[in-house]
């Protein structure tokens, strides 16, 4: 009767970069684990995404990126999620992400890096530990 | 067709004594096997698998329709498969540096990696191209990056295949003025371009226009080359992205050849002859991990090719009804754990695809799953071909698989279930329509996430990934794009826009977006357009402006 | 946050705070009816326009479209989109964001996605709040756009001034989802004909039921063609959309419909809270439990249960 509490998140492509497979997988796992679940496509823009959360009172964003752009994107979206006062949005990462780049984008304030093979289940389960509801 | 009761009996016999005695005490691994794609394996294959096999009309011979046993009547007895590692980062300057490496290293081919901006057809100095520029490919803004890229590199004597798709057109129209500057004209220059829209959509997003104007420019490139540019490969329809993108080798298959079916019928429906431009038609695959199922798949894809062509699309010319394909081995097989082990993934993989008649082959980088490639990680993946080539003996007689129970009747099975596909695609109204509609998309994307979840459960195993794990310390040594990269081209590019005549630019514009709005073949105009240095971004600005953007439908 | 503040953002155009309500409103929290009521003073003032029609009909394209027409004419616009939520695993993909990418950036559109939550009727049980919110947030049009799934799709008469039923042309199929529940509800038809061929056969097959309804009606929908692709059909019937708004006002059904709505609305929210208390109350009570079994063991009947446990927990002011 009572609808409880849903995890919203936003999975996003940022960068140019039209290699989704991913996001895609892990969008769906996340559906599959309760969580409402809000796609945006393909060549985002960090104002896009960070409008998109804005818009959507999402709880947590996940940034998928293959190109190799996420030093440039990453911190920029943390920058504008502070602007617009939703920094405590859990914020975590994906993709082709060298090792070596990882803590400064901790730095930035995203919270988890997942690179390739990372189990569904890690992340589903860091989610629902992290996020803020 | 023979009797083969008795070899139906004698197995039967086999399966109940001897193999029933083996399992009673060491049961099998698994229940059941299947390949890598899901389809299902026999313990054994005899010639009773092959009993309806007619080796006339299925397999041939190796340079006869239907080509199941390859393209070239003496394999690679005359010539090896070209070495064609894909390449390109940052500057013009740089990749050129990286070609020269390359070619002294004993390469045969070019291959050209262009950064996404490019890619989409963006300036490097637009507001979107930002972080991007150089970053996963090399930046061309304008004629002078190419004239930059190709120095010092004879057009006439290398081949050439671009990785580039929307603007396919002006990076081949800045190719043909490169080589007209070096004084070789265009009837010479050997190569390819992707150009193959359809699967962007699908599986690798560098899309810009919507499909009936991506389709009038891949025809007018048809035409344009069937008259001016009879040695250049004008398509790579593509697999391999759809096989990065999740799919199993039947979906490769189909959606490939269904995209394929998609261009000849558009090429023939502006007017174009079928055996005008159908020998110029050259595919791209992927090469996964199951070893012998990837075999059957290229030997399957060519046979289906060839019948598709002289049975749907009546060419005469069996020149028209052969598959020449370029292979890949699968970048999403590559791990970021123990990546040393990517050597071996790729050794076989490379193996698979000189066995199954690759005409040409790149070879993934150890590295791969963690940045781009160094230079030395580029020097084991080439080592790796040569020594497919030069020591392993499998290039010295034509398709030894050949007649293999087991080959030969997956081959069939792959032919058939790629068949139904097509089939289902074909009553949809195409493949045009089965991707606005999501379902090629939606198929791939269930078998992606089949296979992902079959890892997480460990019911399939990566080496590295989930099982043989080890502790590792992060690695660190690997290509660094240039951070100044994207400054340099920047600078490039301010210099170039100041340089040239205005005026010229804003009239080869002008006389484009005549072109674009009539039906006059573009590629003329984008050739006078490219020549005055109009930028990518100008060109592609001007036809978006007229087709609009595509934009994709929302399917997960 | 505390109510005021929620409120007051709402009110001074605060994007974040106006986000915030709605998930309350979706996550029924109480903040959400405290905050509801004290903005329902500032409501009534926005155009509301349900889209509606079976999948793959084109209904977040159309309404991409029609809010970059309504923009070129100076409105402000929101956007709720509701999607089906899992009923296995209570999860949603709420994909709409792809479609509306073109106004991401535009601050004077405000788009917020859905997922039913278990709800019927093709809309969730928090859109009516969020329009309300939406609404109060100064918005002057605002799309309500339907799960799509077809049949039962009926609830957004209850929230739209103005119901868009979209349908393509094509399959047989789509007509019979029309006839059985959605034809009533529409003020607008539109074909939405893209590049598919057969939409003139599409307009007239709508006609021709219109023709067959034999209730005499003030406003007979008409069947309007767009492609939401190219944008053709979109400027006129943008104004259509005004014709009836104008129409609804002149006859007064506008007024009628504000009656009817606040009268369903009042009646809705009673029910929803006695069903809540009494669901509260009951939960877990050894003698809820103890009457479930004597019901499964058939020691009693269900019949006389019911009324002695709603007269027992629901009016009994020891409880």
């Amino acid at each position: 009767m009572s609808s409880s509490k849903k995890i919203r998140v936003l999975v996003a492509k940022p960068g140019l970069d039209g290699h989704d497979r991913g996001a895609k997988i892990v969008a769906r796992a996340l559906r599959d684990a309760g969580m409402e679940v809000i796609y945006t496509g393909l060549r985002q823009t960090p104002e896009m995404v960070v409008s998109a959360a804005l818009d959507e009172g999402v709880h947590c964003i996940g940034l998928s990126i293959l190109s190799g752009a996420h030093n440039a994107l990453f911190p920029k979206i943390m920058e504008l999620l502070k602007e617009e006062g939703i920094d405590d949005v859990l914020v975590v990462g994906g993709g082709i992400i060298p090792e070596d780049d990882i803590s400064e984008l901790k730095k930035a304030g995203i919270s988890a890096i997942f690179g390739p093979g990372t189990p569904l289940d890690e992340i589903v389960e860091y989610i629902k530990a992290n996020v803020k509801l | 067709m023979r009797d083969d009761s008795k070899l139906r009996d004698s197995t039967k016999k086999w399966e109940d004594e001897t193999v029933a005695k083996t399992i009673k005490r060491f049961p099998e691994r698994e229940e059941s096997f299947k390949t890598i794609s899901g389809l299902p394996l026999k313990r054994l294959y005899t010639p009773s698998d092959l009993k309806d096999l007619n080796y006339e009309k299925d397999l041939g011979f190796p340079g006869q329709y239907p080509f199941t046993r390859g393209v070239q009547p003496t394999g690679y007895r005359g010539r090896f498969w070209t070495m064609r590692q894909y390449s390109g980062f940052a500057t013009a300057r740089e990749t050129n540096q990286r070609f020269h490496f390359l070619l002294e290293q004993g390469q045969t081919g070019l291959s050209i990696a262009f950064d996404l901006p490019t890619q989409i057809g963006y300036d490097s100095d637009d507001q979107l191209a930002q972080g991007e520029v150089g970053k996963v490919g090399v930046a061309i803004d304008t004629l002078a990056d190419m004239e930059v890229l190709f120095e010092g590199i004879p057009l006439d004597k290398v081949s050439t295949s671009m990785t580039i798709n929307a603007p396919a057109s002006v990076l081949l129209a800045m190719y043909i003025v490169v080589a007209e500057k070096q004084g070789v004209s265009m009837d010479k220059l050997r190569g390819t371009i992707q150009n193959d829209i359809l699967k962007e959509y699908v599986a690798r997003g560098t899309y810009i226009f919507p499909p009936t104007p991506s389709m009038r420019l891949i025809t007018d490139i048809f035409k344009f080359c069937s008259q001016n540019m009879p040695l250049w490969n004008t398509i790579s329809i593509s697999g391999y992205h759809i096989r990065e993108a999740g799919s199993t080798a039947v979906q490769e298959v189909a959606f490939t050849l269904a995209d394929g079916i998609a261009y000849v019928q558009a090429a023939i429906d502006v007017g174009l002859d079928i055996d005008e431009f159908a020998s110029r038609l050259s595919f791209f695959f992927g090469s996964h991990s199951d070893f012998l199922e990837e075999i059957s798949k290229f030997r399957a894809a060519r046979r289906l090719w060839a019948r598709i062509m002289r049975e749907r699309f009546k060419a005469k010319d069996d020149n028209s009804c052969k598959m020449r394909f370029h292979t890949q081995t699968a970048g999403c097989t590559l791990t970021a754990q123990q990546p040393d082990n990517n050597v071996v993934r790729v050794a076989l993989q490379a193996l698979q695809a000189v066995l199954g008649g690759t005409q040409s082959l790149h070879t993934n980088s150890r590295d791969e799953a963690l940045s781009l490639p160094t230079e030395e990680s580029v020097q084991i993946a080439l080592r790796t071909q040569q020594i497919i080539a030069h020591e392993s003996g499998v290039g010295d007689t034509v398709d030894p698989l050949a007649g293999s129970f087991y080959i030969e009747s997956l081959t069939n099975a792959i032919e058939a279930k790629a068949m139904e596909y097509i089939q289902k695609i074909d009553d949809m109204g195409g493949a045009s329509v089965a991707i606005e509609r999501g379902f090629i998309q939606r198929e791939i994307h269930d078998a992606a996430y089949q296979f992902q979840k079959s890892v997480d459960e460990t019911k399939r195993i990566v080496v590295g990934v989930n099982k043989f794990t080890v502790e590792e310390e992060p690695q660190f040594d690997y290509l660094r794009v240039n951070p100044k990269a994207e400054k340099e081209q920047l600078t490039e590019l301010k210099k170039i826009r100041t340089k040239r005549d205005d005026n010229q630019v804003k009239h080869a514009l002008k006389v484009l977006r005549d072109a674009a709005e009539s039906d006059t073949n573009l590629m003329p105009s984008i050739i006078e357009a490219v020549k005055v240095y109009a930028t990518l971004g100008e060109i592609c600005g001007v036809l978006r402006e007229i087709f609009g953007e595509y934009r994709a439908p929302d399917i997960l | 946050m505390p109510v005021t503040d929620l409120v007051n953002g709402v009110l001074s155009g605060k994007r974040r705070e106006l986000a915030r309500l709605i998930s309350l409103i979706e996550n029924d929290d109480g903040d959400a009816s405290e905050a509801l009521s004290q903005l329902y003073k500032h409501t009534g003032k926005a155009h509301i326009i349900g889209v509606t029609g079976p999948p793959g009909s084109g209904k977040s394209s159309l309404v991409t479209k029609l809010t970059a027409e309504f923009r070129k004419r100076k409105n402000t616009i929101g956007i709720v989109c509701v999607d089906p939520s899992s009923p296995f695993t209570g999860g949603a993909f709420l994909g709409d964001r792809i479609r509306m990418q073109e106004h991401y950036l535009d601050n004077e559109v405000y788009v917020r996605s859905m997922g039913t939550r278990g709800h019927l009727g093709g809309l969730a049980r928090a859109t009516s709040g969020a329009v309300r919110a939406i609404d109060a947030f100064g918005k002057d049009i605002i799309f309500v756009e339907t799960v799509g799934a077809g049949q039962s799709e009926v609830e957004v008469i209850d929230i739209a001034h103005t119901v868009i039923v979209t349908d393509v042309p094509g399959s047989g199929d789509d007509i019979q989802a029309i006839k059985a529940g959605i034809m009533e509800i529409a003020d607008i038809f539109v074909v939405n004909k893209m590049d598919i061929s057969g939409a003139d056969k599409k307009v007239t097959e709508i006609n021709t039921m219109l023709d067959l309804d034999p209730r005499e009606k003030a406003w007979r929908p008409p069947v309007m063609l767009t492609n939401s692709r190219s944008g053709e059909g979109v400027s006129e019937l943008a104004d259509k959309i005004l014709e009836h708004l104008q129409f609804l006002n002149e006859s007064g059904q506008m007024e009628q419909k504000g009656l009817k709505r606040s009268r369903d609305e009042l009646y809705e929210l009673m029910r929803y809270k006695l069903t809540q208390d009494l669901y509260q109350k009951l939960e877990g009570k050894p003698e809820y439990e103890a009457a479930i079994k004597k019901i499964a063991a058939r020691k009693e009947d269900p019949y006389s249960l019911a009324e002695r446990l709603i007269a027992e927990f629901l009016f009994s002011e020891s409880r």
